[in-house]
């Protein structure tokens, strides 16, 4: 289990507690906080879960981008070198504490 | 006005094997796709890369999968309406007006939506000043590459289509490659020829840049990029190109009265029929309890959904349920002979 804080874009914030296991993409989408879309259900095939961790330190603590994350940013909106598509993240202990931020839009 | 049974929006994998269903049980339907080619999200999105899940089919590519089903459903001639998409829908007399927005017009009885997650369109450039330019000097496909001759090109984006049309311009216009890494996604050979080209400088290739601001006076003059550490160039430009592949949207179903959960539409399991009458989704875009967007279950809600169609296209027939194995009728409409 682990305390995810998810902030829109507009500075809302929202903190879920997320089972182990699952991504952060669908923390958000099981706890309805806006501002994921996850059009492909979490399958690396679009880049509507993008979001930032604006957190140096969290960035570089995160499970490794997997082949293919980085191409799909590309093609997300507004991506930045600490983008990551959120369906990507799985939770476990470790990740308790983390806080994401929504980009503007997803699409 | 083209009558038929049933109208297809989406030529996907459920829209293509919802056709089939069709065919077997006797109706017509017409299939509307807004891309230019048959296959949905298994064409553009993955025509190369294996699918390991459709039953009795341990393994075959996007593209395999759609020829299958295309020859799966030759035997009933139904017509394809392709880079075209629905634009309105009306209800008169207990049957549907369909109009496209090239402007062709169904009167049907039924319509099943199929339209994966919407239809595909490029992502455009997040500036608010590009906007203006859309469609003239800003532009996210090219149709008439003669436009360029002479030109100074600004081409945004790192897979193939970026990487290929900075090459091909190359020839005979003034290229600037800008992508927001050092890494592209394009082929191989393709990324090695860009980087011959920059270092022989025959393009410029500006790398850990985005875009910042569009300028011109009526027509458009430069680009302003910005790297993240906050750096930013200015670049003369007649053109500014941009390839950041496909999102999808929904686009004009989201006006048709139907209820939406997001960006999808939640039916009934029994036949897949949304809130209106007639109207039946099926494939990624529908939603019930235990939904899973997979191509199987796609197959699954077609199957289902053409019955529901039936219901409504022969009010005084009954349908009966026939396998294809034994049935004489669906053998006659398949063309096969024994």
């Amino acid at each position: 289990m682990a305390k995810i804080k998810y902030i829109e874009f507009n500075g809302t914030e929202h903190e879920a507690d997320v089972a182990n296991g699952l991504s952060v993409m669908e923390g958000a989408i099981q706890n309805d906080i806006p501002g994921i879309d996850a059009d492909c259900g979490g399958g690396m095939s679009c880049a509507t879960c993008h979001v930032y961790i604006n957190d140096d330190e969290w960035f570089r603590k995160l499970p490794e981008k997997e082949m293919g994350e980085d191409d799909m940013l590309d093609q997300a909106f507004e991506p930045k070198s600490n983008s990551r598509l959120s369906c990507q993240l799985i939770v476990s202990d470790d990740l308790d504490g983390l806080t994401v931020h929504m980009p503007e839009k997803q699409v | 006005m083209i009558k038929t049974d049933v109208v297809i929006i989406g030529a996907g994998p459920a829209g293509l094997f919802c056709a089939h269903q069709l065919g077997i049980i006797g109706l017509k339907c017409e299939i509307v796709d807004n891309l230019d080619k048959i296959g949905g999200q298994c064409i553009e999105l993955y025509p190369d890369k294996p699918i390991y899940d459709i039953p009795a089919v341990p393994k075959c590519t996007g593209e395999e999968l759609t020829n299958n089903l295309i020859e799966q459903i030759k035997p009933f001639n139904f017509n394809f309406h392709l880079s075209d998409r629905v634009q309105e829908l009306k209800n008169e007399n207990n049957k549907w007006l369909v109009k496209t927005l090239n402007g062709k017009e169904f009167e049907t009885h039924n319509i099943v939506i199929a339209g994966g997650v919407g239809s595909f369109e490029p992502r455009k450039f997040p500036t608010k000043s590009a906007e203006k330019y859309d469609g003239k000097s800003v532009l996210y496909s090219i149709k008439d590459k003669t436009i360029f001759k002479d030109k100074s090109v600004v081409i945004f984006g790192g897979g193939d289509s970026a990487l290929d049309w900075a090459i091909e311009l190359s020839n005979s216009s003034k290229v600037t490659l800008v992508h927001r890494r050092d890494e592209f996604r394009g082929a191989p050979a393709s990324v090695q020829k860009i980087k011959e080209l920059s270092d022989n400088k025959t393009i410029d290739l500006i790398t850990k840049y985005s875009i910042k601001d569009v300028k011109g006076n009526g027509s458009l003059e430069s680009v302003e990029i910005k790297s993240e550490t906050g750096e930013s160039k200015v670049i003369k430009a007649d053109y500014v190109l941009g390839f950041f592949g496909l999102i999808m949207q929904l686009g004009p179903i989201v006006e048709w009265g139907l209820n939406l959960d997001k960006k999808t539409i939640p039916v009934n399991t029994e036949n897949f029929e949304t809130n209106k009458k007639g109207i039946f989704a099926i494939g990624d875009i529908c939603t019930y309890p235990g939904k899973l967007k997979l191509i199987l279950s796609g197959f699954h809600e077609g199957a289902l959904a053409a019955r529901g169609c039936f219901k409504y296209a022969r009010p005084d027939e009954k349908y009966r349920f026939e396998f294809t194995t034994a049935s004489s009728t669906i053998k006659d409409r398949l063309g096969v002979k024994e």
